[in-house]
């Protein structure tokens, strides 16, 4: 028998509330190959980030479970490196601190002192952030912090890089500069990565496969869409490939008709998210 | 006003320097007077109604003493301060004077020293009331800080331990006093001690009432780490020392500090009652021999002592806000 890289199978998670257990997800199934990069995408509050919690060990599937090369996720570990929503970076460290912290522990006694320092400066460098090293995480701005998260998780030389919104918070500027350094480090590094987004063109440029989730409660997985482009992909090409915009079309199609939420939530409307990639074109010119 | 520059200036001297800089005089003369003005406003203010209500009580040891007659004091207590180190030196010089003297008639004797033995000036028992209150306090700091934090990470030693500590933390000192002075007593027990019994039941009485703000503010910064940083913690698979000294300390040092100034404040009160109880040396025994001397100084005395203690307590609490200010990452943070 085949085995794939990661899988999940049958997995389902009740919360225990005040009134009673919550069932977050029910029957969630995927597998992943190596080197893949995969996009969750669905409503607020669908589930996505319980699931990826799961995969990272940080909550324990209620039924069903995860395995990475054949072996249980049962626990949080640095195999599984996570960059957190809001950069979750300590504060009271700079920014070399902050990746040195990871490097020490994944790496000891495999590596020296200055093949440690190298290896940080290394992974700072792949995010363009080896400028700043000795400044704080309040010294520098949201999309530094971001990049610095990035560099944390990537230097533990993680098999699965799992990233929740990394690029949420940020603006569409920012955004579109640190999705295209993803696909170039992803295409460099073949790392497999698990992806929350809320945006259907970062879905859809970055992801070979996006995984479409119901609403809750009880989420599952709806769809899954293979995207079918060439590699490397360029935003300013892709943006009038009619196969680009049809896969955009399946994703909003989606989210917007399949998955209607009866109270809406406005930031996230479909008519913002298709002016955005000429928007991001255009900006990416200027 | 130019805050990078109060920053970096003591709040009081930055209007000067602002001044001095001809920046804007209308807003720096606003600053100076909330800074300089009030306080000495209120301070006035406080010495007219003290010497006004004084002049009114009458006590059988005489008039209450004014602002005035408490100065006289001070100045006299110093100079009573002085006059025995003169003594004490005297006595030493005459002491190693002897004892050259014998040692030439006789070289095979072997001196013996003696300390000088006269009163305790007001200045020596301030300094023992400082010793005796800082080390009692570092040791219920030393327990106290660690014992927060493994109940703050654990849920179970937290269950175990809150009880006895709600049940402790209201004791008064005087409560504990008779049986420390006991237990030290019965137990501490040498030829050659390297403290006194009266330092020891003072300290270990300071001890057991400062340990409880340090440690129940402690626990309670532990329990609000932020969540995702004991995310990160987990992922990284960081071992128990290094979760401690990298996430949990820093995270809860603006409680821990918040324990340890209110630690150190209990103790100040603590020591003063407790030496008067027991007797023991320090300030509170000053106050005590005060009291049962009842000479028409005493009032004056007892209430430079009741001003010095009130000026040593904000100090301390001024000493630590500045350590935590040097230990805090972030210096932004306002802190009063
Ligand atoms: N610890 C918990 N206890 C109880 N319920 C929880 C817990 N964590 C999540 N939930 C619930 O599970 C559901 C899924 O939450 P989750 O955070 O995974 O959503 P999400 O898809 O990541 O949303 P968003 O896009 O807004 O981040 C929500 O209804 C949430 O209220
Ligand atoms: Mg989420």
């Amino acid at each position: 028998m085949t085995q794939s890289h990661l899988e999940l199978t049958g997995v389902d998670i009740e919360f225990p509330t005040p009134k009673g257990p919550f069932q977050a997800l029910d029957n969630i199934n995927l597998k992943v190959d190596e080197g893949e990069f995969i996009s969750l995408i669905g409503h607020s509050g669908c589930g996505k980030s319980t699931v990826l919690n799961i995969l990272a060990g940080l909550h324990q599937a209620t039924r069903g479970g995860v395995l990475l090369d054949g072996r249980e996720v049962d626990q949080p570990g640095p195999e599984r490196a996570v960059v957190f929503q809001n950069h979750s970076l300590l504060p009271w460290l700079t920014v070399y601190q902050n990746v040195e912290l990871a490097v020490k522990k994944v790496f000891k006694g495999r590596m020296s002192r200055a093949e440690m320092r190298d290896w940080i400066h290394h992974n700072l460098a792949l995010v363009q952030m080896d400028h700043a090293l000795h400044k704080r995480p309040d010294e520098i701005s949201g999309g530094m912090k971001q990049r610095v998260g990035i560099a944390r998780a990537l230097a533990m030389q993680p098999k699965v890089l799992l990233m929740d919104e990394p690029f949420g918070a940020l603006d569409a500027l920012t955004r579109a500069h640190l999705q295209d350094s993803l696909m170039e480090i992803q295409a460099d590094l073949g790392n497999t990565v698990i992806m929350i987004t809320h945006d259907v063109d970062e879905a859809v440029l970055l992801s070979d496969r996006i995984v479409m989730m119901t609403n809750g409660p009880a989420a599952t997985v709806g769809e899954i869409l293979t995207i079918d482009l060439p590699r490397p992909r360029n935003r300013l090409a892709l943006a009038d490939d009619p196969t680009y915009n049809h896969y955009r079309h399946e994703v909003l199609t989606f989210l917007y008709e399949k998955q209607k939420k009866v109270e809406e939530i406005g930031s996230s409307s479909p008519a913002a998210a298709k002016g955005t990639t000429k928007d991001k074109a255009k900006e990416r010119v200027a | 006003m130019n805050t990078n520059l109060s920053l970096k200036t003591p709040r009081a001297i930055a209007p000067f320097v602002n001044l001095a800089r001809g920046e804007s005089p209308r807003a720096q003369l606003d600053v100076l007077f909330r800074t300089v003005g009030l306080p000495v406003i209120g301070l006035m203010v406080f010495l007219m109604l003290w010497s006004g209500v004084a002049g009114k009580i009458d006590t059988s040891l005489g008039q209450f003493p004014g602002p005035a007659q408490v100065w006289n004091q001070a100045e006299a207590l110093y100079v009573e301060h002085v006059a025995e180190r003169e003594k004490a030196e005297a006595f030493y010089e005459r002491q190693d004077d002897r004892i050259a003297e014998r040692l030439a008639n006789d070289p095979g004797y072997e001196p013996r020293i003696h300390d000088y033995t006269g009163k305790a000036t007001f200045f020596d028992q301030v300094i023992t009331s400082l010793i005796t209150v800082l080390s009692g306090f570092l040791i219920a700091s030393i327990i106290a800080i660690p014992l927060g934090i493994i109940t703050g990470l654990s849920r179970n030693l937290y269950a175990a331990f809150n009880p006895l500590v709600q049940i402790f933390k209201p004791v008064s000192p005087l409560a504990w006093l008779p049986l420390v002075t006991i237990v030290v007593s019965a137990v501490y027990v040498t030829d050659d001690p390297m403290f006194d019994k009266s330092f020891l039941t003072s300290m270990i009485t300071v001890v057991l009432c400062s340990l409880w703000p340090t440690m129940i503010n402690t626990t309670v910064g532990v329990n609000t780490v932020s969540r995702d940083l004991l995310n990160v913690s987990q992922v990284l698979r960081l071992g128990w020392l290094t979760h401690v000294v990298k996430i949990v300390l820093p995270s809860s040092i603006p409680m821990i500090f918040t324990g340890l100034r209110l630690s150190l404040g209990i103790a100040w009160m603590v020591l003063i009652a407790a030496e008067m109880l027991a007797q023991s040396p320090g300030l509170g025994k000053f106050v005590w021999d005060e009291f049962q001397n009842g000479s028409s100084d005493s009032l004056a005395r007892i209430m430079v002592a009741v001003l010095v203690i009130g000026l040593i307590g904000f100090l301390l609490d001024r000493g630590m806000l500045a350590l935590q200010r040097a230990m805090s990452w972030d210096k932004t943070a306002i802190m009063r």
